[in-house]
């Protein structure tokens, strides 16, 4: 059955169990690679993606349940335009491997999209779903305010 | 600037390459008078093995892998500082597989056993197996490391290219080389000429390269301050390409499936329903478990998940109690090391005061972000294989021996590593996607584990445990002796990829313990080696992981039994055996505020463990919140001599520690029916957002000796948290993870 995506804005029709998981059209369909597999159990965010502007774990929504536009980190800005949430991860260094920062800057996105200053309680919340094993907590945490600063001014 | 594609046609396959040493911060060893491995076109001049120019730019070569630790940037650094070039202007690669990357004089006399009948590939493997055990050795007496030898060399192939270029500046100016001056890659001449290194990179490349002595430390313009990442951005937008990311024409997906009872066999299958499921192109028989081709990872993944197994039994005992058992009686049998053994430990003196304690570690799974994989293609008379992994070479023997390829024939393509933390030393992925790309000729597949078939099919951090007992006089320790027991890694892992037999004493299992730099009199740790088939490998800081928690909370139990202050009790004993492990000690004592007195409700731990040369001291402080025990805060000080990049050191820092706190509080692989019984995170957690402490990192340069800096922030932090729980509620943490005994935020 053909289904017709809308990601970053361009259309995608894929022809699809309805049951196979966004994250894997995205990744092995539509070859962006930018949205992570990491657990496929919703335990770890790497494969976070927004759908209608809302934070998702793209392993969980089956193909024929998306019910929206969809945005990945490849739609939220390039190397050479860099959304603010990105630049401000570039700006702190946050990567070390880099393989969870798609979905961080996703969740991290979508937090400062629905509140402009988060406080720490407020990061806690947001991220705790997402993993990172490299440890790079206080970075992601010091570019979350970073970019809000950056939002703020803009 | 030249693609990358560009160079590795012309390069690729040149000789071998080694990288060692898991995720240690530049284990990386280079030979000077080997063979360039780059093979310039007209209009294009590769300098030295790690300087490319052609008309577009300037690429340098950093041929380590790219885990995570910043190691590209460094590198890079290294080489621009004496080249001259800004590292925002110039692109970083990893290079092919090459024998100029490597160091063949420190490998010839590294081998146990060197073999004349042995098989060039098991030679090769020994070949990295002897360097590893040399260069933990190394590493543990604080003798010269990997780093130091690319910190000079690199520098070195930077001067000369500068040199050079400058020389073939003088012969086009009529100048003299000593009146022109170089700068953001260009040379430069009295009058103001400027000559991009690109224009005269042709004319360098046909004239002897020019030496040069290397610039003071006082000169660096890159070197010792922080850098930005070469990797950031491409990191930072989901464009850097990891291993699973590589992307080719008519790629098909695969899944699998491989014994859970770990190097038993598969007796047979029933394939028949997965056979009938939607986009399953092939099934792949793998001898110990099965593959399925599909249209996508997921669809394969459904398919593997629907074949009905029938798995023989577990080479080891099949339940986590039967497993320690072995490893406790271990602690009874001869030992296997004795590499501390100062004074008399049999006789303390009359009046001391005695302790004993014994200790437990866990199994440890890597749960790198990226699960295992590997993508590759297999032609009939070729093999090319896609990955991230820690030894290209190494990858390339076993994949040609699997498809039956003289090893010229292979290509291995190493890409970035969503994390490595030792893991990928192991060449099981890139094993198998071999044999399931031979099931389909002309096509590439890309095999990808799932999160539990990964967690499930490590090489595991070995459980150890360990006894310890102790001395104390007039507040003094006088007496340390220590009995370790684990599976040794060194050992499996010579069986395991080169048929080596185990020899020699494993310095890598008593790691952590009899180094450490305390002056005890009587002193000494031996290890044992516990015979059993569970896969084990390297996992960040190796031995240091579990004998850093021992001997640190056993120096804790040792301070209470003395009436000593934790901190003050072990500056006592460092300060005359060595300075920068008792700096950092005083530092994070500064840093944390240390009185030793702790308010009601706050707990705090030190340790301090000397490992890769470099000593890290360690606070963590935990807090009641409501019954419920929070890591707080940590203070973290180092000292690996020069800090070659503090921002990559203060990440590695933090994110070594993080990781070791990860582990303390959650961490255990255990068994059950012979399988692992961990699969996925929600059984295998980490520290979160929400529960890793605000940390403050303190980098000092008084040692005389260039350590490491990716594994040492790890070996610190269990025995840390231990004794700042044991501060907080007066119950000794013995055995890991702690999240057993402790309330902890989860
Ligand atoms: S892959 Fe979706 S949450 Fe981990
Ligand atoms: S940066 Fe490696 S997992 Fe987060």
């Amino acid at each position: 059955m053909t289904t017709t995506l809308t990601i970053n804005g361009t259309d995608h029709a894929v022809d699809l169990p309805q049951e196979v998981p966004l994250l894997w059209v995205l990744r092995d369909e539509i070859g962006l690679t930018g949205t992570k597999f990491g657990c496929g159990v919703a335990a770890c965010g790497a494969c976070t993606v927004h759908i209608d502007g809302t934070a998702v774990r793209a392993c969980q929504v089956a193909l024929g349940d998306v019910w929206g536009p969809v945005t990945t980190i490849e739609g939220l800005g390039t190397p050479q335009a860099m959304n603010a949430v990105q630049r401000a991860w570039a700006a702190e260094q946050v990567a070390q491997c880099g393989y969870c920062q798609s979905g961080q800057i996703m969740q991290a996105a979508a937090l400062l999209a629905e509140n402009p200053d988060p406080d720490d309680s407020d990061i806690d919340d947001a991220m705790q779903g997402n993993l990172c094993r490299c440890g790079t907590y206080p970075r992601i945490r010091a570019a979350i305010k970073s970019a809000a600063r950056m939002m703020k001014e803009a | 600037m030249a693609s990358i594609g560009k160079i590795l046609r012309r390069s690729f396959l040149i000789g071998s390459t080694a990288i060692v040493g898991g995720v240690a911060f530049g284990a990386w060893y280079v030979s000077r008078p080997a063979a360039n491995p780059l093979r310039p076109g007209a209009g294009e001049a590769a300098l030295n093995p790690f300087v490319f120019i052609d008309a577009q730019g300037v690429t340098l070569i950093a041929p380590r892998a790219e885990m995570g630790q910043g190691v590209h940037t460094t590198w890079a650094a290294l080489i621009a500082e004496e080249l001259d070039v800004d590292l925002a202007d110039v692109r970083v690669i990893h290079g092919p597989p090459a024998q100029a990357y490597y160091n063949s004089a420190m490998i010839a006399d590294a081998l146990p056993n060197k073999g004349y009948d042995i098989s060039d590939f098991q030679h090769g493997i020994g070949e990295m197996l002897g360097v590893l055990g040399k260069v933990v050795g190394l590493q543990v007496t604080g003798g010269s490391t990997s780093m130091k030898d690319g910190f000079v060399r690199m520098r070195e192939a930077g001067a000369v290219a500068r040199e050079t270029l400058k020389q073939a500046a003088a012969d086009r100016l009529g100048l003299a080389r000593g009146d022109l001056r170089t700068q953001s890659g260009k040379v430069i001449a009295p009058d103001g000429t400027e000559l991009s290194y690109a224009a005269l990179a042709e004319a360098a490349a046909a004239i002897d390269p020019v030496d040069a002595p290397l610039r003071d430390a006082r000169e660096w313009r890159l070197l010792g301050k922080p850098q930005p990442r070469v990797d950031m951005t491409a990191k930072v937008t989901g464009t850097a390409t990891f291993g699973v990311d590589v992307r080719l024409p008519g790629m098909k997906f695969a899944a699998l499936r491989i014994n859970p009872r770990l190097g038993g066999a598969m007796s047979g299958y029933d394939d028949s329903a997965a056979r009938a499921m939607p986009g399953v192109e092939r099934i792949v028989d793998l001898g110990d478990g099965v593959a399925v081709i599909g249209r996508n990872t997921w669809l394969a993944q459904q398919a593997a998940d629907a074949i009905d197994i029938t798995w023989e039994k577990a080479p080891y005992p099949p339940e986590t109690e039967a497993i320690f058992e072995r490893i406790a009686a271990a602690l009874d049998d001869a030992p296997n090391s004795a590499l501390r053994d100062d004074g008399d430990v049999t006789s303390p003196p009359a009046g001391a005061t005695r302790i004993t304690a014994e200790y437990r570690a866990p199994y440890l799974a890597h749960a790198t972000m990226e699960p295992m994989n590997a993508t590759a293609r297999y032609t009939g008379d070729a093999l090319e294989v896609w990955c991230g992994n820690q030894g290209p070479t190494f990858q390339q023997a076993r994949c040609a021996d699997i498809a039956g390829l003289p090893k010229e024939a292979v290509t291995v393509h190493t890409t970035l590593m969503g994390g490595g933390f030792g893991r990928r030393l192991e060449l099981d992925y890139a094993s198998h996607a071999t044999r399931v790309a031979m099931a389909m000729p002309g096509v590439p597949v890309q095999l990808t584990w799932s999160r539990e078939e990964d967690m499930r099919h490590d090489f595991y951090r070995p459980g150890a445990m360990a006894r310890f007992s102790g001395a104390i006089v007039d507040g003094k320790a006088v007496m340390l002796d220590a009995r370790i027991a684990a599976q040794s890694a060194v050992f499996q892992a010579m069986d395991r990829v080169a048929g080596l037999p185990p020899a020699g004493p494993d310095k890598v299992l008593v790691e952590g313990a009899f180094n450490q730099p305390y002056a005890i009199p009587n002193y000494r740790v031996r290890g044992h080696v516990c015979d059993l088939k569970i896969p084990v490998g390297f996992w960040r800081s190796v031995g240091n992981s579990f004998n850093g928690f021992f001997h640190e909370t056993f120096m804790d139990e040792m301070a209470v039994a003395a009436g000593a202050d934790p901190l003050a009790f072990r500056l006592d004993l460092m300060r005359g055996e060595h300075a920068p492990s008792a700096g950092c000690l005083k530092a994070v004592a500064e840093m944390s505020g240390w009185t030793g007195k702790t308010p009601e409700g706050v707990g705090r731990g030190v340790a301090l463990t000397y490992s890769f040369g470099t000593p890290v001291a360690q606070v963590i402080e935990v807090a009641d919140e409501g019954g419920v025990i929070r890591i707080r805060r940590a203070w973290i000080a180092c000292d690996m001599g020069i800090a070659l990049d503090p921002a990559i050191i203060e990440a590695q820092m933090t994110g070594g520690m993080i990781y070791g706190l990860s582990a303390a509080c959650f961490g255990e692989i255990t068994f059950a029916d012979g399988a692992v019984e961990q699969g996925n995170f929600p059984d295998y957690d980490a520290l979160r957002m929400h529960s890793a402490p605000e940390t403050e990192v303190r980098i000092l340069q008084t040692n005389a000796h260039m350590g490491g800096a990716g594994e040492p922030g790890t070996p610190p932090s269990m025995p840390a948290l231990g004794n700042a729980l044991f501060d907080l509620t007066g119950q000794r943490a013995r055995s890991m993870p702690f999240a057993r005994q402790f309330n902890l935020l989860v």
